[in-house]
């Protein structure tokens, strides 16, 4: 055993933590489930949970961003070996599964502190809920195939426990069986492509599979893109994503979405270091990921518009956002392939930089979601309404989320995007027709992507918080406390400072440059010249958002201090005269996307239902606009179907006769015995 | 002695084809144990060597078992379950008997070409072991009754057992002896769940098993 530097042993503290807290709430779920059991759980483990994040976070920043540290174990098994690392990729990833880690799970102590034992055993819950986090920090470290394998299957089966947490409902349980099947869909293939690997480098340390140029890259390259691509939601492997984070509860709805995603696109840029030298990759590959991330981009936002369930919307954001990180992510190979170190530099940056952003705002849009169907018992839009004025801290701070990801200035959004399309600006440059095409499709694409987000979540926030009441469930709200809101503050001022003081986040990204494998030495020194000059142009845009966010604040605060002075009082606005609105007159989450799906229609997969009215006197007419997903019905459904076709029909062989069995058992032998002869 | 010892292995390919043949459960445990008592003989007809301690003990705990105690506890179960006699073979008496010679055709046609030890095996030995071994199988695949059945495991048994017979050397009485003990709760066990097959499905037919499938 080897290990060097205080920031190791602290990180290692930190899972030790994870594993005693999931062993003393196993302990807890094991006992008969009752309310003193309960309140035990949902003590000890977010307890556990944000300690062990805390000192995770503490480790990754301790011994210096840019250090890397190893250790390895022998543990006993006949091959592999307990390896971990951190260095600067790793401690990237790291820092939204500890910061997320460390507010779902004080935001889910609130919400579930009252939870009913004869439906939901807490200590189960926490325990998976440890598990995962256990998971995806091993799996962020791992320095050999097999512990990150034993890491990912960890992480991959934990959440199909919590988003099966109220497994009385049919639509959870099957979302949870389908996040299940594609998880280990995905695993399969990672399987193989280690397999390939360690069959070639004769080893499973990362390191070594790093020394030997395998044949077959791009066979193994395209394992590792569907392989991870399947976790991180690319299309059209996206389909768990849209089932799985509306069922589960909020706040693993939040961590999974903020921190396993990112897991998928760790894997593909590690994977990177096992295709040999960089200069010698084809250069179709970063051709491809931008392709794959710029549909995926457009397909996730579009379909998000289309939906009503506020979760399902964030769900589907989340597809559109791993899309733009893997469109940085083939920027980023283009460059390398072309040698163009803007290119490069700027495009992995982008796609890290806007990864940290992502996590900051979905968790907190996600927490915020969580929070409004605690209050109102539903997140169907079409039933919501008006929640502004009843909980005015909860809006604003989903409009802050939602004011991110929308890529508004100043917030942490528009830096990572404005950082990804600078790269594709730049891009323009390189040499070939062909290629400055290709790049201004997907220019043009980012900024498609970026504007339907603004109306995405222009809809998110009006049809939730603004408006009049559509149902009582509006009305009838469970109150909620202020200070309840308080773990969500973290991600939302994860928001503001990401975008404040966008340059220093900027920079924490670039130590991972280095460690990203085919970033190599010629590229590297130009590189630093484009970061410096991107860090001059954030540090102007930080400027000048926090000066237009000053003289706002100033001129709300001079505009109540006049209003005060003067005796104005509050009253309803008035509506021209117009004194009988309803909120059936309000736009709908459907009529909100009818436009849109005149356009965008087919690509988005909208069916719309118009019931029109005849006559002179006004029948009851409606509008409805579903989008059911397509990739799912149309591809996986009949598939499936196929599949489980040909399962009953390989019946005919288990036909319940023991006498058969045997006799199986009988022709396996003689043919094996044929065969060993032969 | 060699001459003994292939007649001793003749006798059992001999009660290996009755087996096939026979239609009554009575039978095949009687012959069950005529096996049990010539798998004893052979373990004092050594063909290489003399006779040791260590092998009439092994052939005095193979006849105390497999030549009366299974059959004699096989009989008892038997009786006590009342069953009917005959073991309705789903496959009639002639396709298990043509299965039976295939597999010592088969099993002639395997000892030229098993790369072996030279003179390991004593001649016929090898055949015969494997015959037994198939025989012991199609008795499990061909009969409905699950009694049946733990003979037709007992041959398959006793396949084994003469295929060790020519690998045995100093100290391994031991290991056949512990196999045997398996053996012996093997059969045990599967008494008892005979039994409780029969107090659920009010018969020992393992057709009726197939309700149990999914």
């Amino acid at each position: 055993m080897f290990t060097h530097g205080e920031c190791m042993e602290t990180f290692l503290l930190a899972l030790l933590l994870m594993a005693v807290g999931a062993l003393l709430t196993g302990v807890v779920a094991l006992r008969p489930v009752s309310v003193a059991t309960n309140r035990t759980a949902n003590f000890i483990g977010p307890a556990s949970a944000a300690a062990a994040c805390l000192l995770g976070a503490y480790g990754l920043f301790s011994g210096g961003w840019s250090s890397a540290e190893s250790f390895i174990l022998p543990w006993g098994l006949p091959f592999g070996s307990f390896a971990l690392g951190l260095d600067p990729l790793s401690r990237l990833f790291l820092l939204p599964v500890f910061a997320l880690g460390f507010t779902c799970a004080l935001s889910g102590c609130i919400s579930l502190r009252h939870c009913d034992p004869s439906e939901h055993n807490l200590g189960a819950h926490w325990l998976f809920y440890l598990l995962l986090l256990l998971g995806m920090t091993c799996v962020m470290t791992a320095r050999d195939a097999l512990l990150f394998m034993l890491s990912w299957e960890i992480m991959s089966l934990s959440p199909f426990f919590l988003i099966d947490f109220n497994d009385r409902d049919r639509l959870v349980q099957d979302a949870s069986w389908v996040y299940l099947v594609a998880a280990h869909l995905g695993a399969v293939l990672l399987i193989a492509f280690f397999a390939l690997l360690w069959q070639q480098s004769g080893s499973t340390l990362f390191s070594a599979m790093a020394m030997k140029s395998p044949s077959h890259v791009t066979a193994l390259f395209l394992l590792a893109l569907l392989g991870f691509g399947a976790k991180a939601g690319l299309a059209p492997l996206h389909v768990w994503l849209p089932e799985a984070h509306p069922a589960a509860p909020s706040h693993v709805s939040a961590l999974l979405s903020g921190a396993m995603l990112n897991a998928g696109l760790y894997g593909l840029i590690r994977s990177f270091d096992f295709f040999g030298p960089a200069q010698l990759l084809p250069g179709w590959w970063g051709w491809l990921l931008m392709a794959v991330g710029m549909l995926t981009a457009l397909m996730g936002i579009l379909k998000a518009l289309a939906q009503s369930n506020l979760k399902r919307l964030l769900a589907y954001s989340s597809v559109e956002n791993m899309g733009l990180m893997v469109m940085g992510a083939g920027i980023g190979l283009v460059g390398i392939h072309t040698g163009s170190a803007w290119t490069a530099a700027l495009g992995f940056s982008g796609c890290l930089f806007h990864m940290l952003n992502h996590s900051a705002f979905k968790g907190l849009l996600f927490l915020c979601a969580g929070e409004v169907l605690h209050a109102t018992g539903t997140v169907n839009m079409t039933a919501l309404g008006g929640l502004q004025r009843r909980m005015p801290l909860l809006g604003a701070l989903f409009a802050l989320g939602a004011a991110s990801i929308a890529c508004l200035p100043p917030f942490n959004g528009f830096a990572g995007e404005f950082v990804l399309s600078l790269s594709m600006i730049r891009s323009l440059e390189l040499p070939g027709m062909e290629q400055k095409i290709a790049m201004l499709a997907c220019l043009t694409g980012l900024m498609l992507t970026s504007g339907v987000s603004a109306a995405v979540y222009a809809k998110a926030y009006g049809m939730t918080f603004l408006g009049q009441p559509r149902t009582s469930a509006a009305v009838d709200i469970h109150a909620l406390e202020n200070r309840l809101l308080l773990p969500l503050l973290v991600p939302a001022a994860a928001c503001v400072c990401g975008g404040l003081f966008a340059p220093w986040a900027f920079k924490m990204v670039q130590p991972t440059l280095e460690f990203i494998p085919v970033m190599h030495a010629g590229l590297m020194a130009p590189a630093g010249h484009v970061i410096a000059s991107t860090e001059r142009l954030l540090t102007h845009i930080s400027l000048f958002g926090g000066a237009a966010l000053l003289l706002v604040l100033i001129a709300v605060l001079a505009r109540r201090a006049l209003l005060a002075r003067s005796g104005v009082k509050r009253g309803p606005v008035w509506g021209c005269g117009y004194q009988y609105g309803t909120p059936r007159i309000q736009y709908t989450p459907a009529s909100f996307v009818e436009p849109a799906s005149r356009i965008f229609g087919h690509v988005m997969g909208t069916t719309v239902k118009v019931t029109k009215t005849d006559g002179l006197f006004p029948d009851p007419a409606s509008l409805d606009v579903d989008a059911p997903d397509v990739v799912r019905g149309k591809f996986y459904a009949p598939l499936f179907q196929l599949m489980e076709r040909a399962c009953n029909a390989l019946k005919i062989l288990q036909n319940g006769l023991v006498n058969m069995y045997i006799l199986y058992i009988l022709i396996t032998l003689v043919a094996l015995l044929i065969w060993g002869i032969a | 002695m060699s001459s003994l010892f292939q007649f001793v292995i003749l006798l059992l390919l001999i009660t290996d084809l009755i087996m096939l043949w026979s239609g009554r459960i009575l039978m095949l445990i009687r012959l069950s144990a005529v096996q049990g008592a010539l798998l004893a003989a052979l373990l004092l007809l050594p063909v290489n060597g003399a006779l040791d301690a260590e092998h009439v003990f092994l052939a005095a705990a193979v006849f105390a078992l497999k030549g009366v105690g299974f059959p004699v506890f096989l009989r008892h179960v038997c009786h006590k379950l009342g069953i009917e006699p005959m073991v309705r073979p789903r496959l009639g008496r002639m396709y298990p008997m043509v299965a039976g010679l295939a597999g010592l055709a088969f099993s002639l046609w395997l000892e030229g070409r098993i790369p072996a030890v030279v003179d390991l095996f004593p001649p016929l030995l090898f055949p015969v072991a494997l015959t037994t071994l198939f025989c012991g199988l199609i008795l499990v695949v061909g009969c409905a009754k699950a009694l049946a059945q733990v003979t037709g495991y007992l041959v398959v048994e006793n396949g084994i057992f003469i295929l060790g017979i020519p690998l045995m050397t100093e100290g391994s009485v031991w290991f056949e002896l512990s196999i045997l003990l398996d053996v012996f709760a093997a059969i045990f066990v599967m008494a008892i769940a005979i039994n409780h097959i029969n107090s659920a499905f009010d018969s020992i037919d393992v057709a009726r098993f197939r309700n149990l499938r999914d």
